[in-house]
């Protein structure tokens, strides 16, 4: 069955929040996903859920199911469409969808907005462009044989022409073609070109709506005071300061909701503005049931789990036999490396408008996963899902923090207890405070090499707070998904396994950019350059052959990794950075690669040390993600990458005590600044592979690669981050 | 009542005097191009021009700016205009919200040395933190801006 209909003439289209009129085109995407496929295998009932609508006036409309929060998708998606259509792309309008089935999967995360969207913006282009020729050939009453289209017109091969706009009502009424014929990708104007960001100018006026500047006639401001420890509850609390605070309105106790995505709970100040609602919730004093989580200590859990680490675990993986090539070993390299729990901290903190009328709710707010919202404030109200609309803001940085909707339950519960408009903001320090964090970890490995250097075999023990646990309580080791990106490596060593060790949670774990392949990345690449020393080799040709020869590794995922893929961008990004050349004396490098969100990312890191403090001169990113789509978007993501893997690097930090978390600002939870920048230069890899991962990939590299080259500098290894508590930054 | 001058337009408003000039802009002038970032006055997303003096506007009571102009981002600043372009030019943005504070950073700059070096721009941008890491692209549209002036 055609995956994309015209649905010009359907009632239904008022429904997805376009007006009627026009050409419109629909798709069912699931049929170009995996995932969805395999639960939607009954396509005879047509469910579109991606849209484009042509106007008579020309304009083009797209609906943009995926959130924007940096990651340039509406960019992305537009420049797609235009492309395939022979459109004009200044004509395109980016309409934000609401959170809502109907527009397929909509959770921007995991890297896969374009690699899941590109095939069928490419097929509804396709077919719009074939429609509008066909409705021109009409017209004029020729073969549409001697007709083309360029740039939002139709040409006959005599030199008249019809702007797009002008085939709409002809065009509405064909049907859609049963073949289509793509564009040669060597004729894409956009696709795979350096194309200006729709949203550019909104962003440098001040006029971009963000979730906290969205206003509504008699909105009031609330904040939120909620427990110092993960859990606990409010056991009495006294608002008569909090109230004489000018301002406030009203102070009310928000329970605990205990689900994934439920409020913390805590006592709300709600104001008549954000300053009042902070300065009330200073004012309140509350008597806390600090509950279970109180206990947790992160140094000593560090312990903990680096003792759970260097005793036997439970098998994530077995291959050949390791501990036969261990007694075999010509040498033997072991270490353990620890990385803390990093914090999300988007620049615009989590926050939120409801406004909840009778059984109905309506909710501005910058969300990634706006059905997940939708779903949580049903359930929360009691009411069915078509009753709640969440309308997608722009996002201030998202990294992960914002799929989570905690945020949107308590401005809900707010609204609907004071039976009014309101925005709840966080504080800065709520935001560092109350968090799903990045995981804490420990790893331990272990690896034989034999005389000419070759690992024969690999051991990789760790023990890190499961994602798992934030949904099911109780899980104390890792995830399968957490153990295959240990598990999968693209090493080509024949004995390997790979073991998990005892880990609770007592906070709550949340995925951030780049989630596993964070710790994973780290230890894979500073071992692998532990290794290349102990086996006095180059560090770029050890880990050229540790990779091995070509090859398609067989994995369970539907998109298998390609080991010279993965050499090749290690390669160039070491050609780019003139590896093995004499650098200023002073100076060093270090490399690392990693395979993550199917794409295939190198970082050669340069430094110089002075007064015993790093600095990072200079960063060469190679990618490879496939055919690509917007070249400046994806070199933005490295550069950004580049800078977020840094922040961690040298900083990134966070402790509790007494089970409530120690950092509260940018102060204590530093990030990098423009002082400490390095040049970042990247090379894309050309290719016609699949669209694969961008936003994320990026960043599992830095660290490794800035270890490996302060290494090479002073011979001294740093086994964990940040390196801030080394005195090194 | 206070009275604030925000781009050139006079606003009575009706606050406490130690409100931070942030929420007065935000919350009761309803001008939302100012963001919240720390609170704390160190990460610069608040940054307003206050009589052409880059201040973080979360730390300033709201008293201490009546009678003197601020400029906000959707304001009108010569070089605030020619860096917007710059920032556009060079897709500078990836998620947008701290731009604004970032931009009256560099519009602050420009204002006081009309050819900064490398270390100029740190110094007068290491107040701004971009979590998206767009910083090297807000150097290049600081030299972009400053070369276009140079060619008139």
């Amino acid at each position: 069955m055609n995956p994309i209909k015209n649905i010009s003439r359907r009632t239904f289209v008022k429904s997805v929040g376009l007006a009627s009129g026009g050409l419109i085109l629909a798709c069912n995407t699931s049929v170009f996903s995996d995932k969805e496929k395999d639960e939607n295998k009954d396509l005879t009932n047509f469910n579109p859920n991606l849209f484009v609508q042509l106007n008579s006036d020309g304009s083009l409309i797209l609906i943009a199911s995926r959130s924007e929060m940096g990651n340039g998708v509406r960019t992305s998606l537009t420049s797609v469409i235009a492309d395939e259509m022979d459109a004009d792309w200044t004509k395109v309008i980016v309409q934000q969808a609401v959170g809502d089935a109907k527009y397929g999967d909509q959770n921007t995360d995991g890297s896969r907005s374009v690699r899941y969207l590109y095939e069928p913006m490419r097929k509804m282009g396709a077919m719009a462009r074939a429609m509008l020729i066909t409705a021109a050939a009409q017209t004029w009453k020729v073969p549409v044989t001697e007709c083309t289209a360029e740039n939002h017109v139709v040409l006959h091969s005599s030199g008249k022409k019809i702007a797009y706009g002008d085939l709409v009502e002809i065009a509405k009424n064909l049907e859609v073609p049963t073949e289509i014929t793509y564009k040669n990708p060597k004729d894409f104007k956009y696709i795979g070109k350096k194309l200006r960001g729709v949203d550019t100018e909104e962003y440098s006026n001040g006029s971009a709506i963000f979730g906290m500047d969205k206003r509504l006639p008699n909105m009031k401001f609330a904040a939120m005071q909620r427990c110092p420890v993960t859990f606990g509850t409010v056991k009495s609390f006294d608002k008569t300061a909090a109230l004489k605070v000018a301002g406030v309105i009203d102070v009310i106790e928000i329970p605990r909701i205990a689900k994934p995505f439920g409020t913390l709970g805590g006592i709300a100040v709600i104001a008549s503005n954000t300053w009042a609602a902070f300065k009330g919730k200073d004012a309140l004093k509350i008597e806390w049931d600090l509950g279970d989580n109180a206990s947790y200590d992160s140094e000593k859990y560090m312990k903990q789990i680096t003792e759970n680490v260097h005793k036997q675990g439970k098998v994530g993986k077995d291959v050949g036999n390791v501990n036969k090539a261990f007694k075999n070993a010509h040498k033997i390299v072991e270490s353990t490396y620890q990385l803390p729990h990093l914090a999300h901290a988007p620049m615009e903190v989590p926050n939120a408008v409801a406004w909840v009328q009778g059984d109905s709710c309506e909710v501005w707010a910058p969300t990634q996963d706006p059905q997940s919202a939708r779903k949580e404030v049903a359930d929360y109200l009691v009411t069915p899902e078509d009753k709640v609309t969440i309308n997608v803001t722009f996002l201030g940085g998202g990294f992960g923090r914002k799929s989570k909707p905690d945020y949107v339950v308590e401005a809900v519960a707010i609204s609907k207890a004071i039976n009014a408009p309101v925005q709840i903001v966080w504080t800065r320090e709520d935001d560092i405070k109350h968090g799903y964090y990045h995981t804490v970890s420990s790893q331990y490995l272990k690896a034989s090499l034999d005389k000419q250097g070759n690992v024969t075999g690999w051991l990789n023990r760790f023990a890190l707070p499961s994602i798992a646990s934030t949904f099911s309580p109780g899980v104390d080791y890792p995830a399968g998904f957490e153990i295959s990106s240990a598990a999968n490596v693209p090493f080509d060593i024949k004995n390997m396994k790979v073991e998990v060790g005892q880990s609770p949670a007592y906070v709550r774990i949340g995925w951030l950019r780049s989630v596993i392949n964070i710790p994973h990345g780290f230890s894979q690449n500073v071992f692998a350059d532990e290794l290349a020393v102990a086996a006095g080799k180059d560090p770029l040709d050890f880990r050229l052959n540790l990779i091995g020869k070509d090859r398609i590794e067989e994995t369970e995922d539907p998109i298998k990794y390609n080991t010279a893929r993965l050499k090749n961008v290690l390669k160039l990004a070491a050609k780019n950075a003139n590896w093995g050349k004499p650098l200023p004396e002073g100076h060093a490098y270090g490399l690392s690669v990693h395979y993550s969100f199917y794409s295939y990312v190198a970082s050669v890191v340069e430094i110089s040390m002075a007064f015993n403090k790093v600095k990072v001169h200079n960063v060469y990113t190679v990618i490879d993600c496939g055919q690509t789509v917007n070249k400046d978007t994806i070199k933005a993501q490295m550069e950004g990458a580049a800078i977020f893997g840094m922040s961690l690097a040298f900083y990134g930090k966070i402790t509790a005590k007494n089970g409530a978390i120690e950092q509260s600002n940018y102060s204590d939870y530093k990030m990098i600044r423009m002082n400490e920048i390095p040049k970042v230069h990247v090379e894309i890899v050309e290719s016609t592979e699949i669209p694969t991962g961008v936003g994320e990939p990026g960043v599992p590299v830095i660290a490794p690669a800035i270890v490996n080259a302060i290494f090479k500098l002073t011979g001294k290894r740093y086994y964990n981050l940040p390196l801030s508590d080394y005195g090194l930054v | 009542m206070i009275t604030l001058q925000i781009n050139g337009e006079k606003h009575k408003i009706d606050v406490a005097p130690e409100m931070p000039l942030l929420w007065a802009i935000r919350d009761i002038v309803e001008l939302t191009g100012t963001k919240y970032g720390c609170g704390i006055g160190i990460c610069g997303s608040c940054k307003v021009l206050l009589d052409n003096s880059p201040v973080q506007s979360c730390m300033i009571p709201v008293s201490a700016a009546e009678g003197k102009n601020v400029i906000t981002i959707e304001g009108v600043s010569k070089n605030l205009q020619l860096l917007q372009d710059s920032w556009t030019a060079l897709n500078v943005p990836q998620c947008g919200f701290c731009q604004p504070g970032q931009l009256i950073a560099a519009t602050a700059l420009l204002d006081k040395i009309s050819d900064p070096t490398d270390e100029d721009i740190n110094e007068a941008m290491i107040g701004n933190i971009c979590r998206c890491g767009t910083y090297q692209r807000i150097k290049n549209a600081i030299h972009r801006t400053v070369e276009l002036k140079k060619q008139g």
